[in-house]
């Protein structure tokens, strides 16, 4: 009677591990596909800033600072590996993206383009996109960081390899507000 | 720096609902099919019992009725869980909006791109209802093989912000999965609307030969007959009524938990609020969307009037929550 008690124990815990653990390998692979579709659209922007900086261009000749910057600023984010890097560098490009539509907004013939027009849509697109996705990866990250703390599934956090997840942060409190992208196409 | 946003969306809890969608989809398969075998069958017992005594003329031995009814209800079930998307999208004339050229729906694609991204589900596909109601719905089996739908006039009404957030609602059923009992119901309840409509006439004809059959053979039989008779007629009469306030209720609840899904993935209520409130002010009703479609849609298509009429009736068949419920509700979110 004892044996089969204990055998029937032994047989419960080990459901439970197996489930546990397969818990913990499923949310850090979604975690893992939030940071991929992060990347993703990362690129998108980066083969978007050239075009972008050449439709601009002729009409600010007197603003190369601020191109300089946005092209700087890509080539940084280009390179950039790790959340915490990547994070940052982007934080600069959306920063460097906003001052350049800031001045943009003050060439109402640069604005009434047709192609800018389109561009400003693609770039709002983009943005948006990045901010999305950004936002699904730190709401996975939470999730998967919450899970594997929690007791009991923290004892087999160790066996399933699971750790904390950085998340990605916007450090300027500037960039908490709106992003200044949208020079309104509506 | 600050604590990251606490996550508002609770994994668990949409997988449960989409456990409870998943299994509420097979009931529904089994019950229509059942439905389906009882009209048939029970129509063949009617038919027997009516003309039993009969020496002479027709007797009915074999339960034709049944069997062919009941295989009828087996394919439609099988298409409209592997077509049903396409009979709804169908239905209201869309077209698919494969290459975006104008400006307005490059707009849309980059929307239902960024809330794909935002919910973490695959890219649905594209359609535009010609019709200038703004309205919205969603259909689809699953995530993969998702569809939205929006009408002209959704696009030319709404802002870039207002579209993202009636996206995301529409997205937010596929992630629930509400999108594949909506859908089935869909298909389900026109088919009963139109075996009610044909076997109902057929009846008709039959039950008044059965009459007279009835009296020529014996009146024992013929009763037990007649009154097999009434309870297999007074189930096809309520069957379409009935089967429309059950695709009702199951739409009615899913309404306010789409909206909080997403609100999850815009972080945005306002914008969902202020979307709510034009499409309650267009006051036409969507034409291109038929009653067996209704409960899909964010909005319901009938006169939108008719939602503000209070009472027990008005609730049983409205498809939709009071709009400016909903709308308080997504202002106490911060809207």
């Amino acid at each position: 009677m004892v044996t089969v008690i204990v055998f029937g124990l032994l047989a419960a815990c080990f459901v439970w591990i197996v489930t546990a653990f397969n818990r913990l390998i499923a949310l850090k692979g979604q975690v893992q596909n939030a940071w991929k579709q992060i990347d993703v659209q990362l690129k998108r922007r980066h083969d978007l800033i050239p075009n972008l900086v050449e439709t601009v261009k002729g009409a600010l000749e007197f603003e190369r600072d601020t191109l300089e910057a946005v092209i700087q600023a890509r080539t940084r984010a280009v390179g950039a590996s790790g959340v915490r890097e990547v994070a940052e560098a982007e934080n600069m490009l959306t920063q460097a993206l906003g001052r350049l539509f800031a001045v943009t907004e003050a060439y109402p013939t640069l604005k009434a383009l047709d192609n800018v027009a389109q561009l400003q849509e693609e770039l709002t697109g983009t943005e948006n996109r990045i901010a999305f996705s950004r936002q699904h990866y730190n709401d996975s990250a939470t999730h998967y960081n919450v899970v594997q703390q929690q007791f009991p599934t923290s004892l087999v956090a160790g066996l399933a390899k699971a750790s904390i997840v950085e998340l990605w942060e916007i450090t300027d409190p500037g960039e908490r507000d709106l992003p200044a992208v949208d020079i309104s196409l509506r | 720096m600050t604590a990251p946003a606490p996550v508002r969306r609770s994994a668990r809890n949409l997988f449960h609902e989409q456990e409870e969608n998943r299994r509420k989809s097979s009931w529904l398969m089994i019950g229509f099919i059942v439905f389906f075998a009882w009209v048939g069958f029970g129509g063949d017992v009617a038919l027997i019992l009516i003309t039993g005594d009969s020496a002479d003329g027709y007797q009915h031995r074999v339960p034709m009725v049944g069997i062919v009814v009941t295989m009828s209800a087996a394919v439609v079930a099988w298409s409209a869980w592997t077509r049903g998307d396409r009979q709804v999208l169908w239905s209201t004339r869309a077209m698919e909006l494969i290459t975006p050229v104008t400006a307005e729906h490059q707009q849309l694609v980059n929307v239902v791109e960024e809330m794909a991204l935002a919910s973490g589900l695959p890219r649905p596909r594209i359609w535009i209802v010609p019709d200038d109601d703004p309205n919205a719905f969603a259909t689809g089996r699953d995530p993969a093989t998702a569809s939205i739908a929006v009408t002209e006039g959704l696009l030319a009404r709404l802002d870039r912000d207002e579209l993202q957030a009636v996206v995301a609602h529409e997205l937010a059923h596929v992630a629930r999965y509400d999108t594949r009992v909506m859908t089935l119901v869909a298909a389900m309840v026109g088919a009963i609307a139109l075996l009610s409509d044909g076997l109902g006439r057929l009846l008709w004809h039959s039950g008044r030969a059965g009459r007279s059959v009835g009296r020529r053979g014996g009146w024992q039989a013929g009763g037990l007959g007649l009154i097999m008779l009434v309870i297999w007629w007074s189930t096809l009469v309520v069957a379409p009524l009935v089967s429309r306030m059950v695709a009702m209720a199951i739409s009615r609840q899913r309404e306010y938990l789409a909206d909080a899904t997403a609100v999850q993935f815009t972080r945005y209520p306002a914008a969902l609020a202020s979307a709510l409130t034009k499409l309650d002010q267009s006051r036409s009703p969507t034409l291109a969307v038929g009653h067996a479609v209704a409960h899909l849609c964010i909005v319901d298509p009938a006169d939108r009037r008719f939602q503000r009429w209070k009472g027990a009736f008005g609730d049983l068949m409205a498809s939709h929550p009071p709009i400016t419920e909903r709308i308080r509700r997504l202002r106490e979110m911060g809207g």
